[in-house]
């Protein structure tokens, strides 16, 4: 009896070995290209928003994290630096808007050394597919709308979607998904007004430590 | 008592589609089928995983006891999903990206683990692959054909994101009709099982007249005879 079990064990141990080895040796064989291909993917986001001769480093190589719930709605946000001749010339922000028309959207905000937005991409969200899902580039050219635009252009009281007095279009049927990303990005403006400095002191000490 | 190969091919194919007749493994197909090639891409992976565990199962089916193969074949089938998992991720990265929480769950696919115990360990090994194959065609045929009709009739497009699973000369593949606004109902959940009911429909009715014309085919000769008789 107790032999049998002994055996049942070492059947299923033998199985449980097999099964991870196989595993081990499939992930040692893909590990390098699936970072790579996530850094590609990345990179291409970024560069999207952020048109590549403004930029002269290495945008990935040493990204920020803070924690600033209030201004980019996650607990820790990463913010990529863009440099062009030793100079600050662009911040890439992640954030998340939290009051989509059903749940979160989260968003790449690109805002140059002047505080002008370079673009803003949707990276993810679940509003209603025909109605809200204008926010993405693929469906409609919305998002577009936000390149150029700044805390001065328009000013702060018209960053708002037309139906609540301000500048930005909302879309048939559907109010609650372009304000909210308004506010986003109106909000993401905001903090790096007044954090610019601090971050890019916070880059370059990162950048001076471990080149 | 065994299969033939001729019946292996009928039943995965139609008599016992795993999505149409047996219902298994309905919440990625629900889940997945918004485009054709989103079904695709998952039908697929599910028939890699299903050929691959049945073979599995088959080589190893007097090797292991009774009381420890359930555990035994659901180690197969998880190796065997990770495995699929971290390959798409690392040649087919923007459709793993959009497939998501569905390719790890291949795992929970009731589908994979029914044609193992059910078939795989109980025949040959070229059999029990075959099986697999079969089992997973039809899955797959099901999966597409659902993802082509609610991608149609929801956005008005068909093989839309082809890029990416063939490259990029697939971008244009994609088919689109012109001022066609679309039908939100058929990309929303609702879609799905309105979709595939319709899917079912269709089979049972398919199945229905051609026994009919079978029933019709044995009648007429009988008749005949009765006539002569008279």
């Amino acid at each position: 009896m107790s032999r049998n079990i002994l055996v049942s064990a070492l059947i299923l141990g033998v199985f449980g070995f097999i099964g991870a080895t196989l595993v081990a040796v499939t992930e040692f064989g893909t590990h390098e290209r699936i970072l790579e291909n996530e850094r590609q993917a990345l990179l291409r986001q970024l560069y999207e928003i952020v048109p590549k001769e403004q930029v002269d480093n290495d945008i990935l190589a040493h990204p920020l994290t803070v924690s600033a719930r209030d201004a980019l709605g996650q607990e820790t946000s990463v913010i990529y630096v863009g440099e062009k001749g030793n100079q600050l010339s662009a911040m890439v922000f992640e954030a998340t808007v939290p009051d989509g028309y059903s749940g979160p959207i989260r968003l790449l905000v690109g805002v140059d050394r002047n505080g002008v937005l370079l673009g803003t991409r949707v990276i993810a969200h679940k509003e209603t597919p025909g109605l809200g899902d204008k926010i993405e580039k693929e469906k409609s050219d919305w998002i577009l709308g936000f390149t150029g635009k700044s805390l001065t252009d328009p000013k702060l009281d018209r960053w708002k979607v037309k139906k609540d007095g301000g500048d930005f279009d909302q879309f048939t049927g559907a109010t609650v998904t372009p304000r909210a990303v308004v506010n986003g990005v109106k909000r993401v403006l905001l903090y790096f007004d007044q954090q610019k400095d601090a971050l890019y002191k916070e880059y370059l000490d990162k950048a001076k430590t471990n080149p | 008592m065994s299969t033939s190969y001729r019946e292996i091919v009928n039943n995965g194919l139609w008599t016992n589609n795993q999505a149409l007749v047996a219902l298994l493994g309905l919440c990625p197909l629900l889940a997945t089928s918004n485009t054709a090639i989103n079904g695709l891409g998952l039908g697929l992976a599910t028939t890699l995983v299903l050929v691959l565990s049945n073979t599995t199962v088959s080589l190893i089916r007097n090797l292991v006891r009774p009381e420890v193969r359930l555990p035994v074949f659901v180690l197969i089938i998880a190796s065997f999903v990770t495995a699929v998992e971290l390959s798409m991720n690392a040649w087919f990265h923007d459709l793993y990206k959009i497939l998501g929480i569905f390719i790890p769950l291949i795992v929970t696919n009731c589908a994979i683990i029914g044609r193992a115990e059910a078939f795989a360990s109980k025949n040959t090994v070229p059999k029990a692959a075959l099986d697999g194959l079969m089992m997973g065609i039809g899955f797959a045929a099901v999966l597409f054909t659902l993802g082509a009709t609610r991608e149609l009739i929801g956005q008005g497009t068909l093989f839309s994101g082809a890029h990416l699973m063939f490259g990029e000369i697939a971008r244009s593949w994609t088919v689109e009709i012109e001022n066609y606004k679309g039908v939100l109902l058929a990309i929303l959940p609702p879609g799905a099982f309105l979709g595939l009911g319709s899917l079912i429909a269709v089979k049972n009715w398919i199945d229905k007249s051609r026994k009919e014309r079978v029933r019709k085919d044995i009648a007429v000769p009988g008749e005949e005879e009765a006539a002569r008789a008279t």
